[in-house]
């Protein structure tokens, strides 16, 4: 009983490293770049969603829409003015630049929110509680994880039954080939980028009811999400989405038994999965990307 | 002139003569700078050194080594708290403990290259974030490790000019160890295995055993910095073990530029002078500093100083011969088609 209870908030906590890791996932597909500002613009994602229900008074509803649009054109922004300029190079330079974006923008909100956590009320329509059957559930963490399967189910969609995705996806596994078929690649990289951020910003709009907004909040996530995707297999669609649940029940279940080490799971299961299948769980060797 | 010779380093006179430069700086330091700044200058600039022979002879980037400068700050802590040896035992000790972390540590890591590597080692170094913040009877857990001594032979280091001189010995015994690996036929070794793997291990290279040992020495060599430092401030913290020292460490490197050994020393100074500068100053935004020089660095910048003067000290003489290329020119060569498709 307890453990069900504990499953299913794993797989709601897991909700967000799936929306990360598929955004992470995308992007390093797509560019070749592992974007290490992801937890600052989940961190943006949240703090935006408070932010604008402070000065504007917008609602948790409208917020969902507006911050992720928003933040993907910033992301947008950054990948033509700065990511694009080293896409060609080792992509270590471009880990290396995101890491300093993620240093500024997190200290930017630290300077203007300082470090205390904002409070943000939950939705009405999604307060309260609702019966399992088993046992009863907060609304709103139900809420979270079906949307998220809904978000990733559609992605995994557009990604298979669609042109703009058959092209995403031929770029991602053979980029020379789908450029000699006549494919123009680099159109769909900067929306690309701009999506995976996207979905950064709403996975943090997603986070604000329910966990504290400050400025620290993706600083350590960002670092899970990175052991997820290589657990998962990075530049596995599927296999990042799939980590991220598996990761998030392991982490509550390890909560119940191993409560002092349940936050260092993660990364003993990364561990394990270095040692017995170094390409990730659902990830191809590395070789055959280049 | 004279500089432009020291700097490109061709000729065994520029060589000695940067040598000289670089001791009458490092016995001199305290003199300029307030003495526990010059201390961590001297501390980071061998932490800086020791990720270099990854980073800029090995071609690894390791963005965890705070793990290993955090767990020889605690075991150094630890051993000096409960043995009242001399600190250079306990700075030994906790090193050698780092070292040991870092064996399997780097058993995993080496099974994933490139931008996997950088992941793969953070993760591990927030694991052992986590041990350490859980492990409170070791490591005082949020308080952080508190009054390790100063203690060694009945000195008298309570003044931290003096225990400047008594600290830089182990500091410049670690840099010879760094300047010996790399001119050593095991750094010719390392500096193939950056260039081409591949043929490397052709050529009957044990590739990956040489990664891990690379990765040992650099941790221990990391791990005699953060015990010196520790040792220095006479507590250890969680700050130590944190994926921003990881990131600091890396900064100093780019910004001093890599796989030049002196780079990363001159960018250990100009970062903690400038967090020294700042912190005075009361400007408090460490973090859009170290960012900013981060993507403008990168952006601009990718030899980093010592190696942007370097080469274009040495485009001035090109007479005898040609230059060895720099890591930044071979990387980019041989990595310009991995991506085309952006």
């Amino acid at each position: 009983m307890e453990l069900v209870q504990q499953l299913f908030n794993g797989l709601v906590s897991g909700s967000f490293y799936a929306l990360l890791a598929l955004g992470l996932s995308v992007i390093f597909g797509m560019l070749g770049v592992v974007n290490f500002a992801h937890g600052a613009f989940y961190m943006l994602g949240a703090v935006g969603a408070f932010v604008l229900l402070d000065t504007l008074g917008m609602s948790w509803w409208l917020a969902l829409i507006v911050v992720p649009v928003v933040l993907g054109v910033f992301g947008m922004a950054l990948e033509r003015l700065f990511v694009a300029r080293l896409v060609r190079l080792d992509p270590l330079y471009n880990f290396l630049l995101t890491f300093g974006i993620a240093l500024i923008l997190q200290d930017v909100v630290r300077l203007r929110y300082g470090v205390a956590s904002q409070p943000y009320p939950r939705p009405a329509l999604l307060d309260g509680s609702m019966s399992l059957g088993l046992f009863d559930y907060p609304k709103y963490q139900v809420f979270v994880f079906v949307f998220s399967i809904v978000l990733s189910v559609l992605v995994w969609l557009v990604l298979t039954r669609t042109r703009v995705g058959m092209i995403v996806r031929a770029a991602t596994e053979r980029p020379e080939l789908t450029r000699s078929l006549g494919i123009d690649v680099r159109r769909w990289v900067t929306p690309v980028f701009g999506f995976g951020i996207a979905l950064a910003g709403l996975a943090g709009v997603l986070a604000a009811p329910m966990r504290a907004v400050n400025s620290g909040m993706g600083g350590d996530l960002v670092i899970v999400i990175f052991a997820v995707v290589v657990i998962g297999g990075l530049g596995s669609v599927f296999g990042s989405v799939a980590a991220g649940y598996l990761v998030g029940m392991l982490s509550a279940v390890g909560t119940l038994y191993v409560p002092a080490f349940s936050q260092s799971l993660v990364f003993v299961l990364m561990a394990l999965v270095l040692l017995l299948r170094p390409a990730g769980l659902f990830g191809r060797e590395e070789g055959v990307r280049t | 002139m004279i500089i432009s010779r020291l700097v490109a380093g061709r000729s065994p006179i520029a060589r000695i003569g940067l040598l000289v430069v670089g001791l009458v700086v490092a016995f001199g330091l305290p003199w300029f700078l307030y003495p526990p700044v010059a201390l961590d200058v001297a501390a980071w600039a061998l932490f800086a050194v020791a990720l270099d022979l990854l980073l800029g002879y090995t071609g690894l980037l390791s963005f965890g080594h705070a793990a290993f400068w955090g767990t020889s700050a605690y075991a150094t802590g630890v051993v000096a708290i409960e043995t009242g040896l001399p600190f250079y035992v306990a700075v030994l000790a906790g090193a050698l403990v780092a070292a040991l972390v870092a064996l399997p540590v780097a058993m995993l890591s080496v099974r994933r290259t490139g931008i996997y590597f950088a992941m793969v080692t953070l993760a591990f170094a927030q694991l052992i974030y986590f041990v350490a913040n859980q492990w409170r009877s070791m490591t005082g857990g949020e308080n952080g490790l508190q009054g390790i001594p100063r203690d060694a032979f009945g000195m008298d280091l309570a003044d931290s000019f003096y225990f400047y001189y008594a600290a830089i010995p182990l500091i410049l015994l670690g840099l010879f160890c760094a300047w010996r690996v790399v001119h050593s036929p095991f750094g010719r070794v390392m500096v193939a295995i950056r260039e081409n793997p591949a043929r490397a291990r052709a050529l009957g290279y044990p590739v990956d055993r040489y990664k891990v040992q690379v990765f040992v020495i650099s941790a221990f060599l990391a791990g005699i910095a953060g015990g010196v430092y520790a040792v220095g401030h006479g507590f250890a913290s969680l700050q130590e073990v944190y994926w921003t020292t990881s990131g600091k460490v890396v900064v100093m490197n780019i910004l001093g530029g890599m796989g030049t050994l002196w780079g990363p020393v001159l960018g250990a100074g100009i970062i903690v002078v400038l967090e020294d500068y700042l912190a005075t100053a009361g400007i408090d935004a460490i973090g859009v500093v170290t960012g900013a020089i981060f993507v403008v660095t990168v952006l601009v910048f990718r030899r980093g100083i010592w190696g942007t003067a370097r080469r274009l000290l040495r485009g001035r003489d090109r007479t005898a011969g040609t230059a060895a290329p720099t890591v930044e020119e071979e990387r980019e060569g041989a990595r310009t088609t991995v991506h085309g498709g952006g």
